[in-house]
């Protein structure tokens, strides 16, 4: 826009600073909740500056690091034989759909394409995983349900390779010899770089942030659960904290720090996310715009 | 005889040049067999009393009882109900907001500020619900909460249990929604929007254009068909709700459910907490056939404006 309104110009700079700001608040809130004297917490609740600043809470979270650090490593261990099993399978499958020349080609999109457009819900899907597959209590729950194929990413890795890899070369590799799989792993996965970090930052955040597949098919077995289920764990039961303390040190549990600790928990979660997201936000705004418009 | 063998021929040729890459599609068809295909066929158990003894295949069919039994009550009317009015809100003030966020961004030339905004708008889209709910809970939490300690007491006002009253829950699920989700549709709208051809404004201004001129002279014009197709395929999912929006952010308290039932939380408290299969498959299978239904409608509707944004 061509704009010469100072007025216009400076309410949409207020209202862009305004936007920054509700996204940060919140995220400040939680710190400075995990940072605050439960003292004063118990008085002013959660404030945006604490008056009293105490890392009690983040002390006690040290107490309890054993849980926590099983979580963090069950959360790695999912997310990462998930991405890795997804761009295998994703790959795979998106590479012969891109072969124009490919005998049946139009109905295994069919096959692809219904996928998105019908689904049999929870209720058959937990039956057939639990059931026929008996899933229930093992780590395949939490890696296999609904995340490990996901049509849409197919769909744009297949855009991808079909617009960005010319026919000739891949004709040209097979004049000289080269198989299918040759073709895939010399020509097609070098030069679709971008697409798989794209596809694989969008699997890992798909996986890190899951947890419903932890509360349909993990019910027993809570050391299967990642990060997520366990501040699920933790949200929920008022007592597990003090619980989780109680059992590992030995003192009287209405003098810990519940209310800030769990804020600090939350902090001690979104850090990682934090931290890595700012290298990858390119990759992540791709997968935004690309995804959209399908191809 | 010697067509058949000619045939018989080409098929053989075309296998053994192609055998590798049906070899690649086998894994995720298998896949999709089992995470889609399987299920698709398991809606039939919204017909069938499940009895474990016999196995759900040989389980007694029972027609219609199961939708009986969920029509017999409230249930059915407050879960559709709530289900259609939360994504018709969020649908419409989503869009709205995110192409007001989207101009804003196009207007501001500072290039800082601009590239931070875009990096940081995003950030509560990364966080997942179970992240969210504490931070919903760090403002509504009665006894600790921002809202009532630094908001409501300074005014004098008295604190709310908002976990224990259902009335402002719409508007808390709305903004929620919103604030994951701007910065998702903002960047979206933002990338068509740095698209359109600058020579258009500026036609525009020397026809004597000032902002809001241009702002529906030209901009929306040119972002119709984005919006309109973004809003009929949000429309093809009018069925379906983000669960841990509905069931983790309000704590599952049993005192909201007038505001905060949808399908999905329905489906899931049926089946995994009260252990009503019948209901919850029921519930599911409604959700599934409209489901269906509405996305191809809206499949139609999007290749009648833009043939290439349609699914199929």
């Amino acid at each position: 826009m061509i704009i010469k309104s100072k007025a216009f110009y400076t309410t949409a700079y207020v209202f862009v600073i305004f936007l920054i700001l509700i996204c940060v608040i919140p995220f400040w809130l939680l710190i400075a909740g995990s940072v605050t004297s439960e003292a004063e917490l118990l008085v002013h609740g959660y404030a945006l500056i604490p008056k009293e600043v105490s890392f009690s809470a983040f002390e006690f979270l040290w107490q309890m690091k054993d849980g926590i650090l099983q979580a963090y490593l069950m959360s790695i261990v999912i997310s990462v034989t998930g991405v890795s099993a997804s761009l295998v399978l994703t790959t795979l499958f998106a590479y012969p759909l891109s072969r124009k020349d490919l005998p049946g080609r139009n109905a295994i999109s069919l096959f692809l394409f219904i996928t998105m457009l019908f689904n049999g819900g929870l209720v058959p899907t937990y039956f057939v995983y639990t059931r026929l597959f008996h899933i229930k209590d093992t780590l395949a729950g939490m890696i296999v349900p609904s995340l490990l194929m996901n049509a849409f990413l197919v769909i744009m890795m297949r855009t991808y390779i079909t617009s960005s890899i010319p026919d000739e070369i891949l004709e040209a590799a097979r004049v000289d010899g080269a198989g299918e799989f040759r073709c895939l792993l010399a020509i097609v996965l070098p030069l679709s770089k971008p697409i798989l970090g794209t596809v694989a930052l969008m699997t890992f955040i798909a996986y890190w942030n899951n947890w419903t597949n932890g509360i349909y098919y993990i019910q027993q077995k809570t050391e299967l659960h990642g990060i997520q289920n366990y501040l699920k764990r933790i949200m929920d039961s008022a007592t597990m904290l003090q619980q989780q303390l109680a059992s590992s040190i030995n003192m009287d549990t209405r003098s810990i720090p519940t209310i800030g600790m769990r804020m600090a928990l939350a902090v001690i979660a979104v850090i990682p996310v934090l931290a890595v997201y700012p290298f990858f936000q390119k990759s992540f705004v791709q997968g935004i715009t690309i995804g959209s418009v399908k191809g | 005889m010697k067509n058949r063998s000619a045939t018989k021929n080409r098929i053989g040729r075309k296998l053994k040049r192609y055998w590798p890459l049906y070899v690649m599609l086998l894994p995720g068809a298998v896949y999709l067999i089992i995470n889609n295909y399987l299920p698709m066929f398991g809606l039939m158990i919204a017909f069938k009393k499940v009895n474990y003894e016999v196995g759900i295949f040989r389980s007694d069919w029972v027609g219609l009882s199961n939708f009986k039994f969920i029509f017999a009550t409230n249930d059915a009317f407050v879960m559709f109900r709530n289900t259609f009015l939360y994504n018709l809100a969020f649908i419409i003030l989503g869009n709205s907001f995110a192409l007001i966020v989207a101009i804003a961004l196009d207007t501001v030339r500072k290039r800082f500020l601009k590239n931070t905004a875009q990096v940081i708008i995003l950030l509560p889209y990364l966080l997942s619900m179970v992240i969210v709910t504490y931070v919903v809970f760090a403002f509504l939490s009665p006894g600790n909460g921002f809202v009532n300690n630094s908001l409501l007491a300074p005014l004098g006002m008295d604190p709310v249990e908002w976990y224990n009253d259902p009335r402002p829950w719409p508007v808390i699920l709305t903004i929620v929604y919103l604030w994951m989700n701007f910065g998702y549709t903002s960047i979206l709208y933002y990338s068509t929007l740095i698209g359109i051809d600058k020579s258009l404004y500026e036609a525009a201004v020397m026809d004597g254009a000032g902002v809001l001129k241009q702002i529906t002279y030209v901009t929306l014009p040119c972002m119709k068909n984005t919006m309109i197709i973004m809003i009929i395929l949000a429309v093809g999912r009018i069925c379906y709700t983000d669960f841990g929006l509905f069931y983790q952010v309000p704590m599952h308290s049993g005192m909201l459910y007038s505001t905060t039932q949808t399908i999905d939380t329905f489906v899931y408290r049926a089946l995994l907490e009260q252990n009503s299969i019948g209901r919850s498959a029921a519930a599911g299978f409604l959700q599934s056939v409209l489901g269906f239904i509405l996305v191809m409608a809206a499949n139609a509707l999007v290749s009648r404006f833009d043939k290439e944004s349609a699914l199929i």
